[in-house]
């Protein structure tokens, strides 16, 4: 009964997004503590818009009812402890969660403006305006240069050979990876190191011109030289792209990004300027966390 | 216990550690026997099976390798004009339809001149394989031009005379009680003497169907009958039982009756063969009237054996390709079709192909469902096609071990080691193919 009473709510979602909320029976006393978002979650000129997300895993209410926008050219750090969902969010912006079975979105998501559980907006092409790199570096088991072809060849980006070329040197070249790989690149990509393994796949990310880059704890396999290169190269690409983090460290959010969320048990509790929210939090549960005193 | 009466002391603690260290050395030595004792186990339950590999394979070896000779006598064959082509119209027709055991008679009469009587003289004909008859026609048919001519041809003894020179007749036993008489014991020292008797390597055995004589009786009948049922075989299951993977792996909805597929598909993995066979029966030619005793029915029966192992060896495959993989390419915005095809199949395609293989394996052994489906018949020709009557190995050992002739008793043997061959073939072929197409990720 209640499944498919969720199910009817899912599909009047785009409709009524903005009234769904559950609550469970027995909150825990953090919950019952909590009361809203604390910041702002709008931004001037927003590249994604999100309002009212839920997240269920089966019955598990994992993401309750946030809404956080992400500006163009900016670098937004989500953190916040284990399991507190800020990577089942992240991965609403590219519809991933689709690909688990028991788990439901409601809510309504805009990427410039057009919903993202928009019927005729299909998948495959949202994925490739919102590209994402992954927690562990996964580049497939083939050659560097196919690693980075993949993205342009499936999307029919490139008319010849020469064009795919320059466009995997050049996605190479932005990932700062080129000079390393430029003599071998028809060697395995998971012959790299951990760290040249992720910049490969952030130029596989970045070959097929996503608007949006996702990255789910990129650094949290690698060594502090392989993950100080990756946050210099993020700071490049913010130039010409929209970066969401989902980061453990804050010392990486404080460094990397200009805004910062964070997240505690499924709730957004806090949003604001990077600089504001570590050095002035105004929320108990955020001050707790970045002095400490938990997660 | 007083020792313990204030838990939080750190002479308390002292001790406690200590008691601790006592009963874990006391129970070390424990330990460490129960773990030798163990390692004997295996290294006991290793020889005890190698020494019965070794067993069965030498028994096997014994009693079948001398099947891969057998004994040929020489005859100088005078090809005479008056028996085979008394008109000289050389005429396929005529050729075809001469009595060309008056021929070997004739040489053999002509050996044993002293020889006249009419019943040593039967006993002395009976010596050499009717097939040899067979043999002069195929030559003079290919080439008339022997026709006036001698020439010298090794042909097959009978299989008494091959049994005794193999040594399986004993000789010296009472005259009455064995196969070959005193006086063709004679006969056959006689030729060997003059070197016109010896074994040779056994080529009919390799280019021959199934036949009554053992001399004749050849296994390559039975290996193409295998050969196209597993073409069969192959054909279908392959396809079907990956594309069955794929679907329940990655396309299907997980739910009861996707849990009901996955359960049957479990049980037929365990339901006996011959069931298949009765399936097959009244199916297949009962229902679509396809003929009996064909390898496509075959092949068609053994693909329902097959399809579980290969559907579950597929599924299995499908499952340890990481996750992380399909991520990867559905993050890059590959469609759920394109990340198979791209990237879990070709990962999954080593334990898919050593799935397969392990399933035409069993189904090369398979004898019980054939047998329903008429497989199992007396076939001389060799199958030339998967609609031409035919057999199988393992059907053909059975019928070689239900065969009274002493002779048959080392073609069965025989019969054993190229299937037991081709298996291992095959069992190789799955190693080498998941050596070469594994990859690291």
């Amino acid at each position: 009964m209640n499944i498919s009473a969720m199910q009817q709510a899912r599909v009047a979602a785009p409709a009524a997004a903005t009234t769904i909320k559950m609550h469970t029976p027995e909150p825990s006393f953090q919950e019952r503590e909590f009361a809203g978002t604390v910041g702002t979650v709008t931004v001037d000129n927003p590249k994604i818009v999100s309002r009212n997300v839920n997240v269920y895993y089966g019955d598990k209410h994992a993401i309750k009812n946030v809404s956080l926008d992400v500006g163009a050219n900016e670098i937004v750090a989500m953190i916040g402890p284990s399991g507190c969902g800020k990577s089942t969010f992240l991965r609403c912006f590219n519809r991933m969660n689709d690909t688990i079975d028991s788990c439901r979105v409601t809510g309504e998501i805009r990427l410039d403006g057009e919903d993202i559980h928009n019927q005729k907006l299909d998948v495959v092409q949202l994925r490739a305006r919102v590209g994402m790199v992954f927690q562990k570096p996964n580049p497939f088991p083939k050659s560097i240069y196919e690693n980075v072809a993949y993205g342009p060849r499936i999307h029919g980006m490139t008319k010849n050979r020469a064009e795919l070329d320059e466009l995997v040197q050049l996605s190479l070249e932005k990932a700062g990876l080129w000079e390393e790989v430029k003599d071998r690149m028809d060697q395995p990509g998971t012959g790299l190191s951990g760290g040249q393994q992720q910049r490969l796949c952030i130029a596989r990310a970045i070959a097929v011109s996503p608007e949006v880059i996702l990255m789910d704890e990129p650094c949290s396999a690698l060594d502090p030289i392989a993950t100080a290169k990756i946050e210099e190269l993020m700071d490049e690409l913010r130039a010409n792209y929209t970066i969401c983090i989902v980061t453990h460290s804050m010392q990486q959010a404080a460094r990397v990004s200009q805004r910062t969320a964070y997240f505690h048990m499924g709730d957004l509790v806090e949003v604001g300027e990077t600089s504001d929210i570590f050095t002035n939090p105004r929320h108990k549960l955020t001050e707790d966390y970045i002095t400490g005193r938990f997660g | 216990m007083s020792n313990f009466s204030d838990p939080a002391s750190p002479a308390a603690a002292t001790a406690r550690s200590k008691r601790a260290t006592d009963l874990m050395r006391q129970g070390l030595a424990a330990r460490h026997r129960a773990e030798r004792r163990f390692r004997r186990y295996g290294l006991i339950a290793i020889v005890l099976g190698l020494t019965f590999v070794l067993f069965l394979l030498t028994s096997i070896s014994a009693t079948g390798l001398p099947a891969f000779q057998q004994t040929y006598v020489e005859l100088d064959i005078y090809f005479d004009p008056e028996e085979i082509d008394p008109e000289g119209t050389r005429l396929p027709k005529t050729l075809s339809r001469a009595n060309y055991a008056a021929l070997v008679r004739s040489t053999l009469r002509h050996y044993f001149p002293e020889v006249s009587e009419r019943r040593a003289l039967r006993e002395l004909y009976k010596m050499v394989s009717s097939g040899a008859g067979f043999e002069l026609r195929k030559k003079v048919m290919q080439n008339p031009e022997l026709i006036g001519t001698t020439e010298t041809i090794w042909v097959p003894t009978s299989d008494d005379v091959d049994m005794l020179v193999k040594g399986h007749i004993d000789r010296h036993l009472p005259e009455s009680e064995r196969r070959v008489s005193d006086q063709q014991i004679a006969w056959i020292d006689q030729l060997m003497a003059r070197g016109k008797l010896e074994k040779r390597f056994n080529t009919l055995f390799f280019v021959n169907g199934d036949s009554r004589q053992p001399e004749l009786a050849g296994i390559w009948g039975a290996v193409m009958g295998s050969v196209y049922t597993l073409l069969v075989t192959l054909s279908l299951a392959f396809p079907l039982g990956v594309g069955t993977a794929i679907y329940l792996e990655e396309f299907a909805p997980k739910n009861r009756w996707t849990d009901l597929v996955e359960v049957n598909i479990n049980n037929l993995a365990a339901v006996p063969s011959i069931v298949f066979g009765l399936l097959g029966l009244a199916v297949f030619i009962n229902f679509f009237g396809l003929p009996r005793s064909v390898p496509l029915v075959g092949g068609l029966v053994l693909t329902l054996m097959t399809l579980p192992t290969i559907i579950i060896a597929s599924r299995a495959a499908l499952k340890s390709v990481p996750p992380s993989i399909r991520e990867a390419a559905l993050g890059m915005g590959a469609s759920k079709m394109q990340m198979v095809a791209h990237h879990v199949l070709p990962l999954a395609m080593p334990g898919m192909l050593t799935g397969a293989i392990i399933g035409m394996a069993q189904a090369l052994g398979e004898t019980a469902p054939l047998l329903m489906i008429g497989m199992v018949a007396f076939i001389v020709d060799v199958p030339g096609g998967p609609l031409d009557p035919g057999t199988v190995l393992p059907v053909q050992i059975y019928l070689w071990a239900d065969s009274p002739e002493r002779a048959f008793v080392e073609k069965t043997a025989a019969a054993i080691m190229v299937l037991l061959g081709f298996l291992i073939m095959m069992n190789a072929l799955a190693v080498y193919l998941r050596k070469r197409f594994e990859r690291r990720w």
